[in-house]
């Protein structure tokens, strides 16, 4: 009603330019209003359809994981999503919104817990009543603090108790990601250092460094799967079941990435949100090609899987930058990124069992593209009272020193993001350690998380032959004993033959 | 000549296979295999309702050795696959009568020689 209201005055608006004369038109004053209203309901549009291309990143995920995992680990994939899909959401409208973006201190907001229509969020000059588009924004927010919270369990696939996810997945969605946000975003204590804020477009340490962060703290007290390193302590290749699956995931995160990096201009205005993603399009592309290229140098052979991370790991290399730089600096820190993952995924192997290369993606092309930042941020495109990148004070007329600052404060949100997400992860994951327990037993982790945590194959028929021909035996057999004894488990193609 | 069949618990392949190859046998097959015995089925669960599986996976190894090595690789057989759970698995020893490697197309016992160290694949 209100919509059509808006369109009759625009119309009465037009009406009474071309006759003046005419009884009862518009003024000037309402035409600028309602215009105003459109545009912000334009922007909005934009953000809810950005807000669908995010949330449709936690189908990358699955896909991704469950690519990369064994067969005997393809269903829990499917749960561990939806599942903390559905906790984070809940978190994030309870607790997480009102940490993040409820004005407060340096630290933490202080409104807007338990969000719901009209309420007052912020204090002082700031505060404001919550509105749909308020609602809508909050909403975006939700899905990358999901995005951010899957990026963490890639380390732990194969062997993590199904429990760790569901208190891990509480504290990240109302405390940990909004901590971050909040220093960031909502006006915390990295939004101004010394007059300069912190330049992070869409979350290459927000989002991507956060979440790699709490799969480091995850990994370190969980430790490897079984067998992924031989007596001598080298580690062993335990390939996923299915490279198809990995593609399928990369790419709709590609795709979501456009809503990500896109969606975070908030706005429709100038249609800034082009060059926002031709850069996410540009930086991917390099990506691809930096990882095959050096997976190729490393072993002489096109690594499928690699190509797959050098997307990510370029999408998430642009991230901070997206909104900052020129079309021509996007490739480079794509490309740079793809390089880096290729190298990193190799060297962190040596020690530590990442199965999907969360910490190099997100970790490490995370960092790179929050440092990129300082070192390629156009002046026409810097947010108010920041340095522009090095490349400029080195080639251009820019300030160097200014320059040298913005790295430096580019640098600090790292470090920042890097203690405050670890001191709380290992702090969560060791309390579920020391209660619950973090990781499966020796026989659930051979026999598999679905039959051992879900009852259930995600691959029935390959380890169960034709159901449909059961003889009608006694189905007594093995029943009453409540939890199933674990099957032993089904090795892998290479392993077998 | 003996065919060694042995129905194992997955686990157990590894290091029967690297004992093997150890002491000179290189030449194995495995298949896939479901089956039943003493050790129950599974009992799995399917959107609420349960579903009880009346085999459960295995491997078979197969090994055709000399009659004179037959014990060596039954009791390393023995030695890997017994956990003293029940489900640990069975061997069948089974005679045979011809051998024939396909690339030379010499026959016999030959064929079935411990291998100098020099052939064997590292």
């Amino acid at each position: 009603m209100r919509k059509k209201m808006g369109l009759a005055v625009i119309f009465a608006a037009l009406a009474a330019l071309v006759l003046p004369s005419v009884a009862g038109a518009a003024t000037v004053g309402e035409v600028a209003g309602t215009v105003e209203e459109k545009a912000l309901e334009l922007d909005m549009v934009w953000v809810a359809v950005a807000t669908a291309l995010v949330f449709l990143m936690q189908a990358g995920f699955m896909f991704l994981e469950i690519g990369f995992s064994r067969q005997k680990n393809a269903g829990t994939g499917v749960a561990k999503i939806f599942v903390n899909l559905a906790l984070v959401s809940l978190a994030w409208w309870a607790v997480g919104y009102g940490v993040a973006e409820g004005g407060g201190n340096d630290f933490f907001g202080t409104s807007g817990f338990f969000f719901h229509f009209d309420q007052v969020v912020g204090q002082g000059e700031e505060a404001f009543n919550v509105g749909a588009s308020d609602t809508m924004l909050m909403l975006f927010g939700m899905a990358f603090c999901a995005v951010s919270l899957a990026i963490v369990w890639g380390t732990t696939l194969e062997r993590i108790k199904f429990g760790a996810y569901v208190i891990y997945a509480l504290v990240f969605g109302a405390v940990i990601y909004p901590l971050i946000a909040h220093a960031v975003w909502g006006g915390g204590l990295l939004s101004d250092i010394g007059g300069k804020p912190v330049m992070d477009f869409a979350g290459s340490s927000v989002v991507h460094l956060t979440g790699a962060v709490g799969a480091l703290a995850a990994l370190l007290l969980l430790g490897a799967r079984k067998g992924k390193y031989d007596a001598n302590g080298k580690p062993r290749v335990i390939p996923g079941h299915s490279m198809p699956l990995v593609g399928l995931g990369v790419i709709i995160l590609w795709i979501g990435w456009f809503g990500f990096n896109g969606g975070s201009t908030f706005e429709t205005g100038g249609a800034f949100f082009g060059e926002v993603m031709l850069n996410t399009q540009l930086a991917a592309a390099a990506g691809v090609l930096g990882a095959s290229l050096a997976v190729y140098v490393k072993s002489r052979s096109l690594d499928v899987g690699m190509a797959g991370n050098g997307a990510i790991a370029g999408l998430v290399g642009v991230t901070a930058p997206s909104g900052f730089i020129e079309y021509w600096a996007a490739p480079i820190i794509g490309f740079i990124a793809g390089l880096i993952v290729v190298y990193a995924v190799l060297a962190i192997d040596k020690l530590l069992d990442d199965p999907v290369g969360a910490l190099s993606a997100h970790g490490l092309a995370g960092i790179w593209g929050t440092l990129a930042v300082g070192i390629f941020a156009s002046p026409r495109l810097i947010v108010e009272g920041a340095g522009p990148g090095i490349w400029y004070g080195i080639f251009g007329d820019a300030s160097l020193s200014t320059a040298f600052g913005q790295l430096g404060v580019q640098g600090l949100a790292v470090v920042f993001t890097f203690v405050v997400v670890f001191a709380i992860s290992i702090t969560t994951f060791a309390l579920i350690k020391a209660t619950i327990g973090l990781r499966v037993s020796d026989d659930e982790e051979e026999a598999g998380l679905d039959i051992s945590s879900h009852g259930m194959y995600g691959y029935p028929e390959q380890f169960i032959p034709q159901p449909e021909y059961s003889t009608g035996l006694p189905s007594t057999i093995g029943a009453g004993t409540g939890v199933p004894t674990p099957a032993p488990a089904q090795m892998t193609a290479t392993e077998t033959r | 000549m003996k065919k060694i069949e042995a129905f194992i618990r997955h686990e157990a392949f590894e290091p029967i296979r690297a004992e093997l190859l150890d002491k000179g046998f290189p030449s194995l097959s495995i298949i896939e295999a479901k089956g039943s015995g003493r050790q129950k089925g599974i009992v799995e669960k399917y959107r609420g309702s349960t579903l009880t599986v009346n085999v459960r996976p295995k491997l078979k190894l197969e090994v055709v050795v000399e009659d004179k090595d037959k014990g060596l690789v039954v009791e390393t057989i023995l030695k890997h696959a017994r956990t003293g759970e029940v489900g640990d698995g069975k061997i069948f020893v089974i005679p045979v009568e011809e051998a024939i490697r396909i690339r030379t197309g010499e026959d016999g016992e030959p064929v079935l020689q411990v291998h100098e160290d020099s052939e064997i694949p590292t």
